[in-house]
Parts: C-alpha cells; structure tokens; sequence
C-alpha cells in the first residue's frame, strides 16, 4: 500500500468522519483514497476550491465537533498557514498533513524535508506551536495517524503529520490490525446549537491587549505541557557511539542504511531518530552529549533541524551537517562516505578545542 | 395594553458597537426577530466576519464561531456537514465575501451547500475606516479612492447576486435594504424566507442588504438612507434574481 493510501486508511479507522482536500502533487493519492473511502464510512470528503477553503472547512468541521482532516504539500501548506493560527487561536483539534516536497516557490515534486521551519515554529502569524510528528516508514505512518487524532483531541491543538513526498508514495506492506482508535473526547466546546445550553461561541478576537495577553500564556502553557509530555523518539546503536546521526523521517531511513556500513567498518556510529519535530528531543540529545563528543545531522534541506540540534547542545557538542535541499534524496552510500570523512577528521583532530 | 413591539429576547442587552446610523444594528435585529420566530434559538449556527459584524457573539443568544477574514462560506461549509440538522448561516461584509472571500462564496454557492449567506453590501471597508470596497460606485470617494473610484484603476462596483445567480448551486437569492421602514419589513421576510428554505434543504440562499454608512459615506444618517434609494440601487437593483422552486 502507497504512504498516501494507508494514511487515508488510518485517518477512517482512527475516526476520521470529515475529510477536506485540494489537489497537489505527492499528496494525491491521501484526496483521491479519501474520495473513494469516505462516503462508505459514512464520512463527508469535499474537494474544495483551495487549500485556504480545505482548512477553514476543517476549522468549521472541528468546532462542530468532529474529527477532521486535510492534507497537502508544500506551495498548499504555505495558504493553510492562515488557517492553522486560528485552529490553535480557537483550541480546535484537527489534523494537517504536509507530504513535504522541494521549495521554495513552486519547487519540486519531489520529497523533501525543507518545510522544517514552517512546520515546527508554528508557520503562520503568531505565538504558537503544533505538535508535528515525523514519521519514517509506511506502517509507522498507520500508527502515528490516530496518535495525531488523539494528541489534537486531547489538546485542542492542530497536529501536523510532517511526511514527504517518498514516504507517501512508496509502497510498503502495512499491517493495520494494532491500529486502536483513538477515545472520543467529551466536547463541551462544540458549537452544535443552543438547544439544551446557554448559547456559546468560539473566537480569536480579543481587543483588550491585557485579556490576550493572559490568553497567549494560557496557550504558552498548554505548550510547555505538551513538551513535558509528548517528546517521542528513537535511538539506534547509541550506547557505545562516538559520533551521533540526527535524522528524521525518510532521512533516517536513509541514515541508517549508511550507519550499517559504518558499523561493519567498526566505526562507532548511532543515531537518534525524532518522532516528534515538536516538541524536539532536547533533553534525549543533551543526555546523549554526555558520553558523545560528535553530532551529525543528516537532513534533505539546507539545514533546518540543524539549529535545534545546536539549542539542545547549547555548545555541548560538536555538530557536523550534511543536507541535500530542493527535492534530492541521497543514497545511503552517498551518505555513508561523508560520514564516514567526519568521523575520521573527528578521529584525526584531536587538537581541536572542547565545545 | 398590548405589546406590539418589543426587543427581540435573542438580542442579549449589550450596547451595540456599531457606529451612529449604521444599517448593521438593524440586520443584527432582525436575524434575531427570525430566528425567535422560527423558534430556531437551539438550531442556530452564525459564522462571524472579520469587519464590522465580528463581535456578533456579543448580540446573538445563538451558537456563534468567528471566521478569518473571507472564509465565511467554507467555515459554515464545514461546519453544516457536521450539523446539517442545524441551521447555518455566515453573514459577511462586501470586503469579506465579494473580494478576499469571494472564492470561498461562489464556490459553496455552486456547490449548492445548504447554508444561508446574509451578505451587507454597504460600498465601503467600514472597519478599516472607509477605504474602497469592491462594491464601491464608480466616482465614490473612500480613502483608498480619494479622487472617486476611477473603473480604469479600480475596476467596477461588484454584484453578487446578478453573478451568483449564474451557477446552478444557488437555490434563493434576493437583494433587499434597510434604509426605510418599509425596506426593512421586505429585508425582513427575505431573511425568513432564505432561512425557512434552508430548512426545508432547498440550498444555498443568500439575502444582500444594502446598508448604509453614514460615518464612512460622510453623510448625514437621513442623507445616507436617501443616497441607497437614489443612487446606489441604480448600480444594485432590489428584488429576487433567484428562487427556485422546492
């Protein structure tokens, strides 16, 4: 089953009952699966006129109370940013996946991780965060699906599932048979109707600069609660390593084939894996500084992740970059020979000043 | 004695922040009047602009959800598929619905979406203070136009109900005023009549009210009701361009 596909699935199967979507390519697959699954489900999917429509709709869908969705890609992420901020200005949960390809502009079609940035600083106007989830392989993607739903129920926050454009169109086999439905959440909130309640409503409005103020430190708080709680990720071979790969999602995938090579060298390579973008793994690579001197953070962009590597160092470590942006995936050869000039020169210098 | 008027119960008893002649007060009353006619209290789903009708929470005894500015129609989109049980409606300025949310009107208007758009067409950002609206006459000055809307800059003042009438989705579309008591009786049973076809399912109605601006228009309150009678339903004729039959 293609990435795009299976996300559909777990989307329906975790209680997905409103779907909002807009064409764009290497996310079509996600409208398409949802076109055809929705009405059998007993679900609403519309095609809107554009991805600023698709998440105002999931804005309309989610104060109603319901699970909702939309999807896109890049130059579609870039229009539903409006969206988002009053999704996270409101407290409504709902689900936004971006199949990232290579920016900026129209790009590429091709799958990148460029919009690192955009995703985990929040990306439109304002004080906020979403929680964004990386997922790195087609089953995974089955699994972090209705965690997606449940994290946004449980916080009222929009949540992003940061793919990219392989990931959703590469086919895997996927196993939904552990695929557990997420609770529903009892919504006070909703607006259904003032039939058996005082009349309520929901906005982002607040003239009175002190009243959002007092607002946005509410919203800072749920932040900082969601960072003490919600940090997923993965290390691999990380106990005996000198020198740390950080990669997320298919970068990872990529990573660890090379570390396999570097490890039958005997070079002493692990690699930690965020799941969550945000919150980032800061304290899981601080730990990590501890025992290793060398970091080395593998991304297909410029180099976004990069800088909350170095935050969550804060000099604690020597951190190396390879990135490869505007849509061009690396084979994990190409990757293990850089590595590989890293870890020598890391090996060789041994003049080079603390960090 | 008998009552033959009173505040409608649905209006909560706050002061309206609407300007001094402005039309907004009365469409905010009269929704209210409708929709406790209707007995429709614990039905009724409002989606609020950006502009003037933002803080209709304040008035409205009804379930209300604020709208970026524009996307009223799809917000009331998503949120009728939820509640089609409900009545939804978004009311939404000439800025708001016929320029950066015009996308979002005309295509839920095409795609037929049960929900009702009350659409205030007063010719100019009132919020803002003033600037030009894409309703804005020809030769009106707003700040934005300080020498009077010139069509070879600024193009022409929009009509959406003559435009909207042209797809096939939209089911009830009229355009009406409140400028004049007997006005606001006919704007009246339009909102009633757009409502009662929502809930028989007959699609997507939308009532256009002229309203006017006195502080904006630089005009005297009687001067401005004159001014929609003798100038601006030249360009925005009343009457119903739409209804089909359900």
């Amino acid at each position: 089953m293609s990435g795009n596909a299976a996300l559909g699935e777990a989307a329906v199967l975790s209680g997905c009952t409103h779907y909002f979507g807009y064409p764009i390519t290497p996310q079509n697959e996600i409208t398409e699966y949802m076109a055809r699954r929705m009405p059998g489900a007993g679900g609403v999917f519309i095609q809107s006129e554009s991805e600023i429509a698709a998440i105002n709709m999931v804005l309309g869908a989610a104060a109603a109370g319901a699970r909702s969705m939309t999807s896109s890609s890049g130059p579609g992420m870039s229009l539903k940013q409006e969206g988002i901020s009053y999704l996270v200005a409101d407290e409504l949960p709902a689900v936004i996946v971006n199949m990232v390809r290579g920016g900026p502009g129209m790009g590429s079609i091709a799958g990148a991780q460029s919009d690192y940035f955009q995703a985990t600083r929040g990306g439109g106007h304002g004080d906020y965060r979403t929680i964004v989830l990386a997922p790195a392989s087609v089953q995974e993607l089955t699994e972090i699906v209705p965690l997606a739903f449940d994290l946004a129920d449980k916080y009222r926050n929009p949540v992003v599932i940061l793919g990219d454009g392989i990931l959703g169109q590469m086919m895997e086999p996927v196993d939904f048979d552990g695929l557990v439905r997420p609770p529903d959440y009892d919504k006070p909130w909703a607006l259904i109707g003032a039939k058996d309640r005082p009349a309520q409503s929901i906005y982002s409005l607040i003239f009175d600069v002190k009243l959002q103020e007092e607002k946005n430190w509410k919203l800072q708080r749920k932040f900082r609660l969601i960072e003490q709680n919600e940090v997923r990720f993965e290390t691999h071979l990380v106990d005996d390593a000198e020198m740390v790969v950080v990669a997320y999602g298919i970068g990872a995938r990529i990573a660890k084939g090379a570390i396999k090579r570097l490890r039958e060298e005997g070079k002493k390579v692990g690699m930690i894996r965020p799941i969550t973008l945000w919150p980032f793994p800061m304290q899981a690579i601080r730990e990590l500084a501890k025992t290793v001197s060398d970091f080395f953070v593998f991304e297909m962009s410029a180099g976004q992740m990069v800088e909350d590597v170095r935050l969550a160092l804060e000099g604690r470590g020597h951190v190396h970059f390879y990135g490869r942006p505007g849509g061009v995936v690396p084979m994990p050869v190409e990757l293990y020979r850089i590595i590989s000039r890293h870890y020598f020169q890391a090996h060789a210098d041994d003049d080079r000043p603390q960090p | 004695m008998k009552t033959v008027y009173g505040r409608p119960k649905l209006l909560k008893e706050a002061d309206f922040h609407y300007c001094p002649g402005c039309g907004h007060g009365i469409i905010t009353r009269l929704l209210m009047e409708v929709i406790e006619e209707m007995d429709l209290r614990g039905d009724a789903i409002c989606v609020a602009p950006a502009g003037c009708g933002m803080l209709l929470y304040n008035y409205f005894e009804i379930d209300v959800l604020e709208s970026a500015h524009g996307r009223g129609a799809a917000v009331a989109t998503g949120v009728k598929r939820v509640r089609p049980q409900n009545l939804v409606f978004s009311y939404q300025g000439d800025g708001d619905l016929a320029a950066i949310g015009t996308a979002e009107g005309f295509h839920a208007a095409n795609r037929g979406e049960n929900i009702t758009v009350i659409f205030v067409n007063n010719g100019v950002y009132g919020m803002t203070g003033g600037q030009m609206a894409p309703t804005t006459l020809l030769d009106q000055v707003t700040t934005t136009t300080p020498t009077g809307r010139d069509a070879g800059l600024a193009g022409h003042p929009v009509r959406i109900c003559e435009v909207f009438a042209q797809l096939d989705g939209t089911s009830y579309l009229e355009r009406v005023a409140v400028n004049k008591p007997a006005a606001v009786v006919k704007a009246k049973k339009a909102i009633k009549k757009a409502f009662q076809r929502q809930v028989a399912g007959a699609g997507f109605s939308l009532v256009e009210i002229l309203s006017p601006c006195p502080v904006n228009w630089k005009m005297g309150t009687l001067e401005a009701c004159r001014w929609i009678d003798e100038v601006m339903v030249k360009q925005f004729p009343l009457g119903v361009f739409k209804e089909v039959p359900c």
